[in-house]
């Protein structure tokens, strides 16, 4: 084991090639870009023995990796906000051809206006398409859980597709010290891919046939079925990675000082360093305050949530997106996990750093003391400009 | 788990069937074994274009143009209309710079 001091991009690509990934297709669109230029070089160099396919769009990309994978290849690609979106037919057709490939995407806003800072909307937007997605903290976490992911998403009992979310530039474009397993390491936690897919070259064989009402419920039960299983395979596997590399990030939900707290809140994506800091600061003032980080939002983990919410009687979700005329998706899902238990704590929503707005130490405080308070609205936008001050150099 | 007795029928496909017990029985991905030539998809056409050769300048715009693959090339290089799958949309007779083509109303 080597540790390299990277970006979360490059976090990317060190573990897609890790993977051996066999067929990567990818488009370019900031601030993912260099993810897949870096995957380019290495198959340049022959450092990577890929095919590399050039496209004219992400929706294409996603159509020759789909292609590809129904095949039985190792695939990857990288894509952000506008560019996910417009994979966004290809998304279903992915998870509906059982087609496990691997993507990265990096957290963007969506348009308009033309935004190029983290976000979640575009991830999110997803949430319905039949995509693993997990959201990372560190570019550590980037590349561990993108190794993960092909994992679980080529493992027999899941097949499908995954997604590895980063936030734009406070890790796409940040470096940090990061722990790169040896390629013997990763050789033994991911062998090749073993597919017994029906289609295989010199065979005939149609992705996508007309399925009617008589079985096409079926199919899509089937996928309900597998994304259920992934949740409980995704704690094994990452097991057996702590048993080769000593590291595991905790599972879907893992939590900070929460065994004795008055109030708990869940953050997603880089949001979660910032809270776990306000935590301590809180803590030092004697205010019981812990925090749980929210790393697979499909599957949900409606079981961690539930143990959560067992033992707290407040809990504050951050939501970095919003979802019109309801609410943010984390406080609506995290909400609808826990109406299902004896113990409903009060559940507030706080939506914050949208497209980027600095969500700083102090506005966490503030959500905290709200919370401990139990004052204040259910849905709260939280660093809203009162008077706004417009940066005319853009 | 609920036990179905499911059939597939791909009546189109020449009656290709094949038969489900239960769900863990379907593969995980839909997946057709016949190609999609098969499928003769154009039964539902009420205009069908009709080329006069005489004005055809085999420019191949409708060859270009039809969305659905329908126009093919024969050996002495004219345009043929392939009947089984064209679906009358007549973007071929538009595009035709000669007005070769016709939109004529099926019987």
């Amino acid at each position: 084991m080597v540790q390299e001091v990277i970006s979360g991009n490059y976090a990317q690509s060190y573990a897609a090639k890790l993977a051996r990934v066999q067929v990567v297709s990818a488009y370019p669109i900031t601030p993912q870009t260099s993810i897949v230029e870096r995957i380019a070089e290495f198959v340049a160099a022959g450092e990577l023995r890929a095919e590399y396919i050039k496209v004219e769009s992400e929706h294409s990309a996603m159509q020759a990796c789909i292609s590809a994978a129904a095949l039985g290849a190792r695939t990857y690609t990288a894509t952000s906000s506008q560019g996910l979106l417009l994979m966004h037919e290809l998304l279903h057709w992915a998870a509906g051809a059982r087609a496990p490939v691997v993507m990265g995407v990096v957290n963007r806003a969506v348009a308009p206006p033309w935004s190029i800072w983290t976000d979640h909307a575009d991830t999110i937007s997803q949430r319905d398409t039949g995509w693993i997605q997990f959201y990372c903290e560190s570019n550590q976490e980037v590349l561990d859980t993108t190794l993960l992911a092909f994992r679980l998403a080529e493992h027999a009992d899941v097949l499908l597709p995954a997604m590895i979310t980063e936030d734009a530039f406070f890790l796409s474009h940040t470096v940090e010290p990061v722990d790169i397993p040896s390629q013997e390491q990763v050789d033994e936690f991911l062998p090749p891919r073993v597919t017994k897919m029906a289609i295989r070259p010199g065979t005939i064989g149609r992705l996508g046939s007309f399925t009617g009402p008589d079985l096409y419920m079926e199919f899509r039960h089937k996928i309900a079925q597998a994304m259920e299983r992934s949740a409980d395979l995704f704690l094994e596997i990452e097991d057996d990675y702590e048993r080769l590399t000593g590291r595991n990030h905790g599972g879907p939900l893992p939590t900070y000082q929460v065994d004795d707290a008055d109030a708990v809140l869940i953050t997603m994506g880089t949001a979660t360093t910032t809270a776990r800091a306000v935590v301590d600061a809180m803590r030092a003032r004697g205010k019981k305050v812990g925090l749980a980080k929210l790393r697979a939002f499909r599957p949900f983990p409606v079981r961690e949530i539930r143990q959560l919410g067992a033992r707290v009687d407040r809990i504050g979700v951050l939501d970095r997106s919003f979802t019109f005329g309801a609410a943010g998706a984390a406080f609506t899902e995290v909400v609808g996990a826990l109406y299902g238990s004896r113990h409903r704590p009060r559940v507030r929503d706080f939506v914050a750093g949208i497209g980027g707005r600095d969500i700083t130490p102090q506005a966490v405080d503030e959500m905290f003391t709200a919370l401990l308070k139990d004052r204040g609205p259910e849905v709260d936008w939280v660093g809203l400009k009162h008077r706004l001050e417009v940066n005319r150099r853009g | 788990m609920t036990t179905t007795r499911a059939e597939h029928h791909d009546a189109k496909a020449g009656g290709h069937t094949t038969a489900y017990e239960t769900e863990e029985d379907l593969p995980e991905a839909p997946v057709a074994s016949v190609p999609s030539d098969v499928i003769h998809t154009a039964s539902w056409r009420t205009f069908r274009p009709v080329i006069a050769l005489a004005k055809c300048t085999k420019c191949y715009v409708c060859w270009k143009f039809c969305p659905d693959v329908a126009i093919a090339i024969d050996g002495d290089g004219w345009p043929v209309i392939r009947l089984d799958y064209c679906k009358g949309c007549g973007i071929c007779a538009e595009e035709c710079k000669p007005l070769a083509i016709e939109m004529v109303k099926e019987d």
